[in-house]
């Protein structure tokens, strides 16, 4: 399933603490895209997957905006 | 086959709490790291804000040293509960508004609760003796143990051989004889350990996680208190302490003045929660305006805000001011000059 995490205006380490939560409710495989601003997500949270063994399919930003796209690991 | 024990490591993304993992990896225990946001963490925060901090690297200390090590980090919010221990510390405050004793208290029981909830068998810290003013001390150390909760089962691998034997080593988990006996404040020890581990980029050896330890940080926590009736906050408050110059020209009203563009950009995400000036006839900085402004007050706050623009010689500029709701004022005013904004305006 696709599911989507807004962490807008929220600064690190907040986005990756609502991935953390968010990641608790999904099952393996579902994939969720994480929209926030805080360009330092764009390390943190797909650190955050690296030690929690979860695939980071995708980074980009747009605009202000930084979106990372996750599958979800066992 | 003897169980495989567990540890849970308070990691701050400092070199303590890295070495004092590593100690424990290389016994064999199973390591995983907890981290708590308090919303005063240094860590992650302001160097995303600031443009001029843009070619440092944004990490996250705490994820980084949990990769180097190869273990997992839970980092919890714990931003509500942290204001009891702040605002009523029971053993007070340090050199600033920092709760050091109660702090590390807090986050030793929560770690406790976390090991009940996961099974876990204890909780390590990277804690020396003598390294800190008020929560590392011979005498405030077994005040962590007690009051927490985690009482020997709070093994601090750094300089374990100074303290009592806690329940890892009376049992056998872990061997006293490959802990260590650091004390005091040099870090050389910790330096030294960190090349014997291969560990060569670190966060600063000095640390300082914390904002509470900040002395210009907590001049302005601590005139924000006094001019609420409350000392309750919310994370927007502690958030914008961080930023801006902050200007109180009366008792009534502070302004936040934005010092560079990645501040300002920041701080144009509270446009909606605060009203805000702007210079409308040259470039100049956002100027956010926090408490009670009366009409009285609108021109001195323009001027002030002017004296931070591109206008700031002109004889008049055109500023704006724009309420939450979208309502708007431009007033023409001559900026203030720098020698009638009085020193003591600064917070």
């Amino acid at each position: 399933m696709q599911h989507t995490l807004n962490a807008k205006r929220l600064l690190c380490p907040m986005p990756v603490i609502r991935t953390q939560d968010k990641i608790k409710t999904l099952t393996a495989g579902d994939v969720l895209e994480v929209v926030c601003t805080d360009p330092g997500a764009l390390n943190d949270v797909p650190a955050w997957c690296r030690i929690n063994g979860h695939k980071v399919l995708e980074t980009k930003t747009v605009d202000d905006e930084v979106i990372i796209i996750i599958e979800v690991a066992e | 086959m003897s169980k495989q024990r567990k540890a849970v490591a308070l990691i701050s993304g400092g070199l303590d709490s890295l070495l004092a993992a590593k100690v424990m990896l290389e016994q064999g225990i199973h390591v995983e790291g907890i981290n708590f946001f308090t919303g005063f963490c240094v860590e992650g925060h302001t160097h995303a804000i600031r443009k001029k901090d843009k070619a440092k690297p944004k990490r996250n200390n705490a994820l980084w040293s949990a990769e180097q090590l190869g273990i997992k980090l839970h980092i919890i919010d714990v931003i509500e509960e942290y204001k009891d221990v702040l605002l009523n510390p029971k053993h007070g405050y340090g050199q600033n508004m920092n709760p050091c004793l109660d702090c590390k208290g807090f986050m030793v029981k929560k770690a406790v609760e976390w090991i009940k909830e996961n099974d876990f068998d204890f909780i390590i810290t990277g804690e020396v003796i003598g390294q800190r003013p008020m929560s590392q001390r011979r005498d405030t150390m077994p005040v962590i143990q007690k009051e927490s909760g985690a009482g020997d089962l709070l093994l601090r691998p750094l300089c374990a051989k100074n303290l009592p034997e806690t329940i890892p080593e009376i049992e056998g988990w872990v061997d006293r004889e490959k802990l260590y006996d650091f004390s005091g404040r040099t870090r050389k020890p910790q330096m030294a350990l960190a090349e014997k581990f291969g560990f060569k980029d670190y966060a600063s050896p000095a640390g300082g996680c914390c904002f509470l330890t900040d002395k210009n940080y907590s001049d302005k926590l601590v005139d924000m208190w006094q001019h609420r009736s409350s000392r309750d906050y919310e994370l927007d408050d502690i958030m914008m302490l961080k930023v801006g110059r902050h200007i109180r020209p009366n008792d009534n009203f502070k302004m936040i003045v934005g010092r560079e563009l990645g501040e300002n950009k920041f701080m144009e995400g509270y446009r909606k929660v605060y009203p805000y000036i702007h210079c409308s006839s040259h470039k100049g900085p956002l100027v956010l305006l926090d408490g009670d402004l009366k009409q009285s007050d609108v021109e001195l706050a323009a001027r002030i805000a002017a004296r931070f623009g591109q206008g700031r010689d002109a004889d008049e500029v055109e500023m704006s001011l724009t309420f939450p709701d979208g309502k708007n004022t431009v007033l023409k005013v001559k900026p203030m000059p720098s020698e009638e904004i009085l020193k003591e305006w600064y917070v």
